[in-house]
């Protein structure tokens, strides 16, 4: 029976929300990587005779305090952000994969102790322990990685523990184990078809995380530093000039906004 | 019993866990630490060698890391948490300090958003698939993809900028309350109304509530008596889950908007490598969470007598 699932491999029908989600983020995507080939541009050159000018041919979302293209930094900003949060979430996805598969399948002092440390941190807040990453890695955008990885895989673990944990006690492993299979087998046909559809939800929630924790640190001034182009820190250079310039806060907002709002519906609800 | 024990395990892992990773963090910081925190003490511009050296020999900034670490670890066992390394006082009395601003602003925000939340998501349970039960899915769905910073802003630009109602920082009257206590309980209150439409949506499919209808009460005798209670365990639960998220905010908003508390302080201290300040608020925050969950374990096991067999 679980053979033929294998080769059936069973494909969550995408909902309609999920492929609103899928859209928002595809239009993003697009802003960022073809918006700078069609109007080319430099997100750092800087000009002060255009600052808080509105848009022209070359920067079609105007330009900020210092006359630099709003648009061009965005689609930079609207790069680096994601990059970063889908490196954490992939490491954290296959460290929470790993640890949670053995923790579930040797059970005893590993398990106890990966538990243990899941729970303590799940205690603390993610951004301190990300705040407490970038002040000991060199590097700002390493320090996001190692930091979000070290927040993001907790969540991959727990999930994986449990419906692996599940799935070893089900009669199907049993026959496959009697039947002299190996543990690559097993977790191969048993276990991953089972944790695949929430391995996604997973990840769609994680990256959402990611982006918002980059962005909110870059706000506060603690995250990436400028002149790099980062949204949390493009929205809080633009704040105080939002009367003169309201497009080029809007931007980097609705953009935030569009792909946050994207991730979430393509999580879809928690219990799938 | 079990419960607790497990809660104390995870309150000494937590402690363990912040106690090494401050320490590492305390060796392994990029740069000169002496001179950092001697620009804390004396500012950037009245920093020399000699004030470094000076601030080195009283730190003990040099020496073997392994019977450190075992030292850093007595003292935190004897709770003997140190001083500030930028203000010179001890860290207790730091945090005692700030505590208290974080802890009103918290609490505030908690029962700000009970009261937006969970009685929005019983009115949209009651009657799934309405109306209401539409516009609140949403709603909330929109402002979870809202980063609180976000709402900050945007609660500043238009109630403090545009319409000068309210003050967009600041901390002492009644008045500095509401936009960063507002901003935290949007982000809550979408989640709880979420948990509480939810089990209200499955508490009025069960036969009890159709019998309790049945028998004569009306919808609201059969809400207060038989849906109430049920509809508090998960949402009380949630609560204590969304404790972190509440600290993140916290952390946040009392950044952007001014607020002396526990998060500004812990993004001051990491900013100017105050690790023995890191460390006090770290720990202050992650056994927070252990004891508000301990606290609403005991909470549920009252509330609801079943999870106790």
């Amino acid at each position: 029976m679980s053979v033929l699932d294998l080769s059936a491999a069973p494909q969550p029908p995408l909902s309609a929300t999920r492929r609103v989600g899928v859209v928002l983020i595809a239009l993003v995507a697009a802003l960022s990587l073809l918006g700078p080939l069609i109007v080319q541009g430099d997100p750092y050159a800087q000009s002060l005779m255009k600052a808080l000018a509105g848009p022209d041919a070359a920067a079609p979302l105007g330009y900020d305090h210092l006359g630099r293209s709003v648009f061009h930094r965005l689609a930079y900003a609207l790069r680096l952000s994601p990059v970063i949060a889908l490196a954490a979430v992939m490491t954290a996805g296959a460290a929470g994969l790993a640890l949670g598969t053995l923790s579930a399948a040797k059970g005893g002092w590993i398990d106890r102790c990966l538990v243990m440390l899941a729970d303590a941190l799940l205690a603390l807040p993610g951004l301190l322990l990300i705040l407490m990453v970038l002040a000991m890695v060199p590097g700002t955008a390493l320090g996001f990685w190692a930091g979000l990885s070290l927040v993001l895989w907790v969540e991959f673990f727990r999930l994986t523990r449990a419906a692996t944990r599940e799935t070893l006690a089900s009669p199907a492993v049993q026959a496959s184990r009697l039947l002299g299979f190996g543990a690559a087998y097993v977790f191969r046909v048993h276990i991953w078809p089972e944790i695949a559809p929430m391995m996604l939800t997973a990840a769609a929630f994680g990256t959402a995380t990611a982006i918002m924790a980059i962005a909110a640190l870059g706000f506060v001034h603690v995250g990436m530093r400028a002149p790099t182009p980062e949204l949390g820190l493009m929205m809080v250079e633009l704040l105080p000039y939002w009367r003169e310039a309201p497009l080029a806060l809007l931007a980097p907002v609705l953009a935030t906004f569009a792909l946050l709002l994207g991730l979430t519906l393509l999580a879809g609800s928690r219990k799938t | 019993m079990s419960a607790i024990v497990s809660r104390l395990v995870q309150a000494l892992m937590v402690a363990i866990l912040i106690g090494t990773a401050t320490f590492v963090m305390m060796r392994s910081l990029p740069g000169d630490a002496a001179w950092r925190i001697a620009a804390g003490r004396y500012g950037y511009d009245n920093v020399d060698a000699a004030a470094a050296d000076a601030v080195r020999a009283e730190l003990g900034l040099d020496g073997p890391a392994h019977m450190a670490l075992l030292q850093w670890l007595g003292d935190l066992v004897r709770l003997d948490f140190g001083n500030s390394l930028v203000t010179g006082q001890p860290v207790v009395d730091e945090i005692a300090h700030q505590l208290g601003a974080s802890a009103s602003l918290a609490l505030v925000a908690v029962l700000l958003s009970l009261v937006i939340g969970p009685p929005l998501g019983i009115l949209a349970g009651l009657r799934p698939g309405g109306r209401l039960d539409r516009a609140l899915l949403v709603t909330s769905t929109g402002i979870k993809a809202v980063p609180q910073f976000l709402v900050a802003l945007v609660l500043i630009v238009i109630l403090a900028v545009q319409l000068r109602w309210l003050p967009a920082a600041g901390h002492g009257a009644a008045r500095h309350f509401i936009l960063p206590s507002l901003t935290l309980a949007l982000g809550l209150a979408a989640v709880n109304a979420r948990i509480a439409r939810d089990a209200m949506a499955r508490i009025a499919d069960m036969p009890f509530w159709r019998f309790a209808q049945w028998k004569g009460l009306s919808e609201r005798q059969t809400l207060l008596r038989h849906g109430l209670r049920n509809v508090s365990v998960p949402l009380i639960t949630y609560l204590g889950l969304q404790f972190v998220t509440l600290v993140e905010g916290v952390i946040i908003v009392e950044s952007v908007f001014g607020w002396p508390g526990i998060g500004h302080a812990l993004v001051h201290a990491i900013f100017s490598r105050d690790v023995p300040m890191v460390q006090g608020t770290a720990l202050v925050l992650g056994l927070g969470f252990v004891l508000v969950n301990a606290a609403i374990d005991l909470a549920i096991r009252h509330l609801d007598p079943r999870t106790a067999a």
